[in-house]
């Protein structure tokens, strides 16, 4: 009873147990159509004419394609603690700095390219500040303004594609150019994006470890006014939150515009916000804001991947696999929902005064 | 009683937001008739088809603005209307007649926003995440019933295809084109179904019982609650109240496009929220006019119809002048916020 109570409380729960559920679901699945049920697991060198030799698996492959809804849910996760909103921007933002990026990288009106225009180093610090611009955008709206985080967000959410678009003067623009394809191809046998990705992680927890950033945000989360008492500067943390998150947002963009090379701004990023917000839930995190658990948003989003490379698994086409995403955010946030708890601690001990009278 | 002195403490600001609305609309449409009057701009027919195009955002709008009374929102819209017009389309292709198409597409309405609103009134779960999930999962059910773009031809269903062709003149207003013929100007059943929701609508915030109760909800919760009132209740009400309006203006919406397909009204919820935060509705709740919603709808359609007239800007450009627009509101409306705070 003790154990099971302590694994009750554990703060990975959650995330752990919907990954071992997708991948008793990938194993189910190999071995209904015939494969080695641990196909999942396998990882294998693999000599490619365009790459060299590789790391070749699906769960090499889930990580990799997982790196920007992981870097993603970075952000999100301190967005949701300080400010109990989620950034429902990301996506878009993303898209709007891939589009800027590129249009830096061949020029303005240029379609198509093999040579940069500008060093590699101008494209991504392009990115990466009109990433700090949109986050800092929401987070003035959000923390001067007191408007709240999903509206102020939503400004954002429709315009950032459409301005990414008018960028880009409406077109796809393609950069393929070696040197920028290298950030989404591979490091040696390793995936760049998953190095980047880790970089990241690191990071952050180093910054979140070291200072005491960490606690500030979730005590701002937890308690505004009172931090404020306190002495911390809530509106600052605040805006730090969602200028962080724009940053973030504009390293993901940046992935998956080299992954593709080129900015395709209807599609880049799109759906992904829904992604990062479920990353957060799904890691244990309460959406209504104050302490937060990185490990469990990063555990969160690598299971989010699992589930849409599973779904793509079962022949779930991409525009299909929202509905049963969805379905999974409703069952996450109903199961966290207070009044929900009630109902269900109302339930258990209705039956266990049952037991006593039996 | 308290919900007057309320009103009346209010009074000032929202009839400046309201005010200025009707200004800003009046001063877009000038703009457009004097940069594009050579174009056809300055005819009654205009401002028909501005009506006409904007029929189901109008009903959207609608709902929209009783949800966002009670400090709600609702960004499930546009996929909802792309799941009402897939499944006009295909429903209708595989045979089934309009009328009982239609009811269907309205019980999808009734059922959908029955768990929109139980989720967000019962089990108290924030509205924008209910909503979003909502979202995904009728733009991925539109993917599920059908990938490719299904159009209502007159072969299909002739009823629905009438429906769509029936012009309904107006006996004044009319001009005469340059090949010297006069043409009367008219508008489409879906205006008229429009119109009625607004009037419907405009009646019940103001003289029902539910109506006033959106706006106590919004007010204070808390206050309501201690009135007497069933909050949850009054919540799950709003949610499917635009969800049920959601589905009328998909009908609307499917009657001016006649065709369903997975993009299909994609961002029309960010019009309907710009629609009614430029009209005055504030987003926390407790204050707001369907009216101003409705000049808000045309304030959308009057900036996409110059867009279209010019013919030289990208088609982004409404997105962006949207949202710029919807920027101004907001901090216009925390300004105004900000301002009473201080009074009090």
């Amino acid at each position: 009873m003790k154990i099971w109570n302590k694994i009750k409380s554990w703060p990975l729960l959650l995330p752990v147990v919907a990954l071992i559920l997708v991948m008793a679901v990938n194993i189910i699945h190999d071995a209904a159509v015939g494969d080695n049920p641990l196909s999942f697991f396998m990882i294998s060198l693999r000599d490619t004419t365009t790459n060299g030799t590789i790391l070749f698996g699906r769960i090499i492959d889930i990580i990799n394609r997982g790196s920007e809804v992981a870097i993603l849910a970075i952000g999100m996760t301190l967005v949701v603690s300080a400010s109990a909103g989620t950034d429902i921007s990301v996506g878009s933002v993303m898209s709007l700095c891939a589009s800027f990026m590129c249009m830096n990288l061949a020029g303005y009106g240029v379609s198509s390219t093999t040579t940069l225009a500008k060093p590699l180093i101008v494209g991504l610090l392009a990115a990466v500040l009109m990433g700090a611009l949109c986050g800092a955008f929401n987070g003035t709206l959000v923390s001067h303004l007191s408007i709240q985080p999903m509206v102020a967000t939503l400004i954002l959410y429709s315009a950032a594609r459409a301005i990414g678009l008018l960028l880009c003067n409406d077109l796809i623009v393609y950069v393929r150019n070696p040197s920028f394809a290298f950030i989404g191809a591979f490091t040696g046998p390793i995936p760049t994006p998953i190095l980047i990705t880790v970089v990241c992680i690191i990071l952050i927890s180093v910054v979140l470890k070291k200072t005491a950033l960490g606690m500030y945000i979730q005590s701002v989360g937890i308690n505004a006014k009172a931090s404020r008492i306190a002495g911390l500067n809530s509106r600052r943390l605040r805006f730090l939150a969602y200028l962080l998150c724009g940053v973030f947002a504009s390293l993901a963009g940046i992935v998956a515009s080299s992954r593709i090379t080129s900015a395709d701004s209807n599609n880049i990023g799109l759906y992904l916000e829904m992604d990062a917000i479920l990353s957060v839930a799904l890691g244990g995190n309460s959406l209504g804001g104050g302490k937060f658990n990185l490990a469990g948003s990063i555990i969160g989003a690598y299971t989010i991947q699992a589930i849409t490379t599973t779904l793509y698994a079962l022949g779930v086409s991409s525009i299909q696999a929202p509905v049963y995403k969805a379905i999974i955010v409703i069952i996450i946030v109903v199961i966290e929902a207070p009044p929900f708890k009630a109902f269900i601690r109302k339930h258990s001990a209705a039956r266990a005064t049952k037991g006593v009278k039996a | 009683m308290k919900e007057k002195m309320k009103a009346k403490k209010s009074f000032n600001s929202n009839t400046i937001l309201l005010l200025i609305t009707i200004v800003l609309f009046m001063v877009l449409y000038a703009g457009g008739c004097i940069a594009y009057g050579s174009k056809g701009f300055t005819h009654f027919q205009t401002f028909l088809n501005i009506l006409i195009t904007n029929a189901g955002l109008i009903c959207v709008a609608c709902g929209m603005t009783c949800v966002m009374l009670t400090g709600g929102i609702d960004i499930s819209v546009g996929a909802l209307i792309a799941m009402d017009c897939m499944m006009l389309a295909v429903g209708m292709s595989k045979g089934i007649g309009a009328v009982p198409m239609v009811a269907i597409v309205l019980l999808v309405g009734v059922v959908f926003g029955f768990v929109q609103g139980f989720l967000v009134g019962y089990l108290e779960i924030q509205p924008f995440i209910v909503s979003m999930a909502g979202m995904f999962f009728c733009r991925g059910m539109t993917a599920v019933i059908c990938t490719d773009q299904v159009s209502i031809t007159e072969k299909i269903n002739a009823t629905f295809y009438k429906w769509a062709n029936t012009k309904v003149t107006i006996p004044f207003g009319g001009y005469v084109n340059n090949k010297g013929k006069y043409m009367v100007p008219y508008v489409r059943p879906g205006v008229i179904v429009a119109l009625i929701v607004l009037i419907l609508i405009f009646i019940m915030l103001r003289y029902t019982k539910f109506g006033r109760s959106l706006y106590a909800v919004g007010g204070s919760a808390q206050s309501a609650a201690m009135m007497g009132l069933n909050v949850k209740r009054i919540k799950m009400g709003a949610y499917m109240l635009s969800s049920i309006l959601c589905s009328v203006g998909g009908v609307c919406y499917c009657l001016n496009t006649m065709a369903g397909s997975v993009t299909r009204a994609l961002g029309l919820e960010m019009d309907a929220i710009s629609s009614a935060v430029i009209g005055g509705t504030l987003l926390t709740g407790g204050v707001g006019n369907v009216i101003g919603s409705f000049f808000g709808v045309l304030i959308n359609g009057t900036i996409s119809s110059i867009v279209k007239t010019n013919g030289k800007l990208a088609s982004s450009w409404p997105n962006i002048l949207t949202a710029a627009l919807l920027f101004i509101f907001i901090v216009i409306q925390s300004v105004f916020g900000a301002l009473r705070a201080r009074k009090k």
